[in-house]
């Protein structure tokens, strides 16, 4: 394990920020620390980084107890949301800055800061100054860096989360695709779950302070471990008081005769076309609704429309990633 | 147009504005110091008192500066960047020197390190003379440009956050370097505006020097007081080439400041860009 924490609490003054969290990262991987803003994620980074005190618990890395080492001796690289270039000096300058206080020689240095500039696009900007990079840019620039000083683990606190739409989907691959080929051990913060399944091999959902759930984003998709995971990690809806994911639901017309599975009588109440995608709502019995995730053709067969009597089933191959312990 | 029509009158308005307040008046001491020739105001100048008095008021400056702004720039580190019960008393206490006359601080100082005042006693015990002497006026200078260095980091301090401490503190740097390395040039263009500030304000101090000080010709008078003192015994001469000395020391300082601003300052052209 290269970085593992121990029943960490914090509180800022009378709100607690993390509540007795354990956390084992694995060496190499990409794990997402994934929940919604002020959910104490961040908190975590910056104690793991040395930039914040636990009230109490541990931090290891790489089987070393540096809870009270302070940020400089803890070889983590650390990028900022707001990326926090150094802003009188160039991009050469930033990158080195880690090397520089070594008082590495000075080819060394020239020649470790090339290698990160070529490695993430910025050579050709190398005498920049950060105020003349875009945002995507400066992100880049803070993660070599971090990189520079050859972190044992690189913590990224919602590095995307000041890009626009575009760049950021473009740099969240670009992250994946770095992280395959220097296989640093690396934990990111993020609220974006979409991001954090794309990006990480392994999420951490915390919320209010506590650690829900880690695993892999598809088992954590089928197996969530509480109502909180299910609705936090993709669309979720509910039938007789069970979560369920909308995907894995069926619509039968009334006039089709009622299916041999377990299904629920309503009335459509409304049917939006979202490209591929068509859902559909539907008003149940008792005041009672839920909502079926269709694709276009399915939709197109069944001819729904608002009004229409229809059943609503659980899909027979969902049956399997049913989870028990969803009752509302 | 609208504002065409009321450019001008704008431009003359603050010209003549400016032209009322400083130039004449200023133009007029350099005229007059210099109307009876270049050896009169040479002479004036290099007479014992004048030479003394200019001596006095750079040596003042030369301790007071450096001590504000190394206080300064403390305080203004500790107000930006820790919290803690009592900080707005520490900043409402660092405005004082603002708000109430120079001179009752002057006052006050004797009051506290006079002869008769607190610490009297045992400063003559001890053999040290602080009133009527060149560390009362050390102290009152350094008294009266107290705020200038805070008031002008502070709020770049406050304004640059910590984030760029912090990563400095990741990479491995220690607090000597990250202030040396990332604070220092992030304050750097505050902070040369409020030594500025503060120099102007030590060289042109009167009030609280005159009553701490004696002025004592050739002893313990600075060069607003040789001034004031060659007024009162009709000797204009010396007044106007003492006057013209303080403006050129004035000028050296901001020439000074200028100079060091230019350099290094591609990357505050970027941040306007």
């Amino acid at each position: 394990m290269s970085i593992r924490v121990t029943s960490i609490s914090k509180r800022f003054g009378d709100a607690v920020a993390l509540d007795d969290v354990s956390l084992a990262v694995e060496s190499g991987s990409l794990t997402a620390l994934l929940g919604p803003s002020g959910g104490g994620k961040s908190t975590l980074l910056r104690i793991i980084a040395g930039l914040d005190t636990p009230d109490s618990g541990t931090v290891r890395i790489e089987g070393e107890d540096l809870t009270d080492a302070p940020a400089r001796q803890r070889g983590v690289g650390f990028c900022f949301q707001h990326y926090a270039p150094f802003r009188h000096l160039t991009v050469r300058r930033n990158v080195a800055f880690g090397l520089e206080i070594r008082h590495r020689p000075k080819a060394e240095v020239k020649a470790r800061v090339d290698e990160l500039l070529e490695l993430v696009g910025l050579a050709h900007l190398a005498e920049r100054y950060p105020s003349q990079l875009s945002g995507g840019q400066r992100q880049r620039m803070a993660l070599a860096r971090a990189l520079a000083i050859e972190p044992k683990v690189l913590l990224l606190d919602e590095p995307f989360g000041a890009l626009d739409a575009q760049v950021r989907t473009q740099l969240r691959r670009w992250l994946r695709e770095l992280h395959d080929t220097l296989h640093v051990t690396t934990v990111l913060v993020t609220h974006d779950q979409e991001e954090a399944m794309e990006v990480a091999d392994r999420l951490a959902i915390i919320n209010h302070g506590r650690l829900e759930q880690v695993g892999t984003p598809a088992d954590m998709y089928d197996h969530p471990a509480n109502e909180f995971v299910m609705t936090f990690l993709g669309p979720a809806t509910r039938l007789h008081g069970e979560w369920v994911r909308p995907h894995d639901l069926v619509v039968h017309r009334v006039a089709d005769g009622k299916p041999a599975v377990a299904a629920v009588e309503g009335t459509v109440s409304r049917v939006t076309h979202l490209g591929f995608e068509v859902k559909v709502d539907v008003a149940l019995a008792g005041d009672d609704e839920c909502w079926v995730q269709l694709s276009r053709g399915t939709a197109s067969e069944l001819g729904l429309e608002a009004g229409q009597r229809v059943w609503v089933a659980r899909a027979e191959s969902a049956a399997a990633s049913r989870t028990p312990m969803l009752s509302a | 147009m609208r504002r065409s029509r009321w450019r001008l009158p704008l431009r003359f308005g603050v010209l003549g504005y400016l032209t009322l307040l400083v130039i004449l008046p200023v133009s007029t001491v350099f005229y007059r110091a210099f109307q009876h020739g270049l050896g009169a105001a040479w002479d004036a100048i290099t007479s014992t008192d004048a030479l003394h008095a200019l001596v006095l008021t750079l040596l003042v400056a030369g301790i007071a500066v450096p001590l504000n702004t190394v206080f300064g720039v403390g305080v203004s580190l500790i107000l930006a960047r820790h919290r803690f019960p009592g900080a707005w008393l520490l900043d409402a206490l660092v405005d004082i020197p603002l708000a109430i006359s120079p001179v009752v601080i002057g006052l006050a100082l004797i009051l506290v390190y006079g002869r008769t005042g607190w610490f009297g006693g045992w400063l003559t015990s001890h053999h040290i003379t602080v009133i009527y002497a060149v560390p009362a006026i050390v102290m009152a200078s350094a008294a009266v440009s107290l705020p200038y260095v805070v008031r002008e980091v502070l709020p770049v301090l406050q304004e640059i956050g910590t984030e760029q401490e912090q990563a400095a503190r990741t990479l491995g740097a220690g607090p000597l370097t990250v202030f040396r390395r990332i604070t220092l040039p992030n304050i750097r263009r505050g902070l040369a505006y409020g030594v500025t500030l503060t120099t102007a304000r030590v060289l042109g101090e009167f009030g609280a020097v005159a009553i701490v000080s004696g002025a004592v010709a050739g002893k313990t008078e600075t060069l607003t007081l040789f001034i004031s003192d060659s007024i009162d015994s009709l000797d204009t001469q010396s007044a106007y080439v003492g006057a013209v000395a303080l403006c050129l020391a004035a000028l050296i300082v901001l020439t000074l400041l200028t100079v060091t601003d230019r350099k290094r300052d591609d990357w505050h052209k970027g941040v306007v860009a």
